[in-house]
């Protein structure tokens, strides 16, 4: 009985209204963190001609990947993309208009998106590839680019922990791109682990306000892990 | 003789201060970690939005939330923090990270690097690589002098796209330690065993060599 209840039960309805040749931001950190549910909905969808925004595309097998699978994804928004070679072929194709962005401009630009800032200024790609056509002003002797903000028609996002009103709380370096994600999508879809009754969350302890969110999803996490690396006791 | 890859390490640890917050690239600059001297406390900053990065787990501690810039499974050092990559790299941007050590394709006597692209074969992406140097003043790229076939990767003028523009002062390979200042190479220690001769045929852009050029000391 509350207009604050963000709680949707399929993840059909989490993703309703997504059409073809939308911009769709996406969480994640490789293959941590990832919104893999809501990626599998997105696949099963078959929406086409999709802008995703993105600091990887995860691999052939898991993630956004999937999506290279019916060749769903017309253009990609990055900071890394190796390891993949369907991605590969595909971009060498001319097939995915790549746009490689360096990793704290692109989680700037989706910061400055969800914050109503149309655009800063940045060091980072100053006389490289990157500064190609951009702006370029300078402030106390140093030369910066402008770099303008990013929005997407949907963000998709993963988080730990979340009450009915969509507050999240984020798990260790599964937070990475996901807050930013969340504030810069009009229609933000979270998938969390666990979903609590309102007041459960301690409001210090919340990570990013429910104000950003539109849609909340309880799900089950496959974590697939890309680099096991361990040492021997 | 060349530096192995752990005497590169070794001597890039030996620039770790007391309280430094460091990023380490991957590849040889993590191996860095393994080598902090006793008596200091570095904390390790991992750009995807850790402050404190521990040892690598235990089989039984493995967390598939808790990874690394180069996606590998760690731990969490005491004193850890965790943040967003925005906040990651407002710390790399601003300047608050003391020490940055990363890798490179090709270093040139103007301060500019080439890292993240080798035009129609290798195109992945630059990742922080450009956000690292061009946040921090005070940065370390770790590299071999010379390709496989004998050619010297610290140029007059770098060949593949740059990373970043004027903004590497020192240099460390498997043969020397370099300055980079007003437009040279300035050659500051050598590999143990590894003469100035060698340096000077295997440096292509303008190199300047002191009177005097200790040998590293390990």
């Amino acid at each position: 009985m509350s207009g604050f209840d963000k709680v949707v039960s399929s993840y059909e309805e989490a993703m309703e209204g997504l059409e073809d040749n939308m911009t769709v931001l996406a969480g994640g950190f490789g293959l941590c963190g990832i919104p893999e549910n809501l990626i599998v909905e997105i696949r099963r969808k078959g929406t086409k001609g999709l802008t995703i925004v993105s600091n990887n595309c995860g691999t052939e097998a898991f993630g956004l990947g999937m999506l290279l699978i019916d060749k769903q994804i017309k253009k990609m928004v990055a900071s890394y993309v190796g390891e993949n070679s369907m991605f590969e072929a595909q971009m060498m194709s001319g097939e995915l208009e790549v746009e490689l962005t360096p990793q704290g401009t692109l989680a700037e630009k989706m910061r400055a998106g969800g914050a109503g800032i149309p655009a800063f200024y940045t060091a980072t790609g100053y006389g490289t590839l990157v500064g190609e056509g951009k702006e370029v002003r300078e402030f106390d002797g140093r030369p910066y680019i402008m770099e303008e903000a990013i929005q997407g028609d949907f963000s998709i996002a993963k988080a730990w922990k979340a009450d009915r009103y969509g507050n999240l709380m984020f798990r260790k370096t599964a937070r990475n791109f996901n807050p930013m994600v969340v504030t810069a999508g009009k229609i933000a879809v979270v998938e969390v682990e666990e979903i609590v009754e309102v007041g459960e969350l301690d409001p210090d302890e919340i990570h990013l306000p429910g104000i950003y969110v539109n849609r909340l999803i309880k799900g089950t996490f496959e974590k697939t892990i890309e680099q096991r690396t361990v040492r021997s006791a | 003789m060349a530096l192995t890859r752990e005497q590169v390490a070794q001597r890039v640890a030996q620039e770790f201060h007391d309280g430094y917050y460091v990023n380490l690239g991957i590849g040889i600059p993590t191996l860095a970690a393994s080598y902090i001297p006793d008596g200091i406390d570095v904390m390790l900053q991992s750009e995807n939005g850790l402050l404190g990065m521990g040892l690598f787990p235990l089989d039984n501690e493995v967390d598939a939330d808790l990874i690394n810039a180069g996606k590998q499974t760690v731990t969490m050092a005491r004193g850890a923090s965790l943040f967003s990559s925005a906040e990651s790299f407002a710390m790399i941007r601003g300047g608050h990270v003391n020490l940055t050590v990363l890798g490179a394709f090709e270093v040139d006597c103007q301060g500019n690097i080439a890292s993240y692209m080798i035009p129609g074969k290798l195109i992945k992406g630059m990742g922080g690589a450009m956000d690292l140097v061009a946040g921090a003043d005070n940065i370390i790229v770790t590299m071999t002098h010379a390709s496989k076939h004998g050619d010297s990767k610290l140029l007059g003028e770098c060949t593949l796209p740059l990373t970043g523009r004027g903004c590497i002062k020192r240099v460390l390979t498997d043969l020397a330690l370099l300055d980079i200042a007003d437009g040279k190479f300035i050659l500051r220690e050598r590999a143990p065993g590894v003469s100035i001769e060698e340096i000077v045929e295997l440096t292509a852009g303008e190199l300047v060599v002191p009177g005097d050029v200790p040998e590293m000391d390990f």
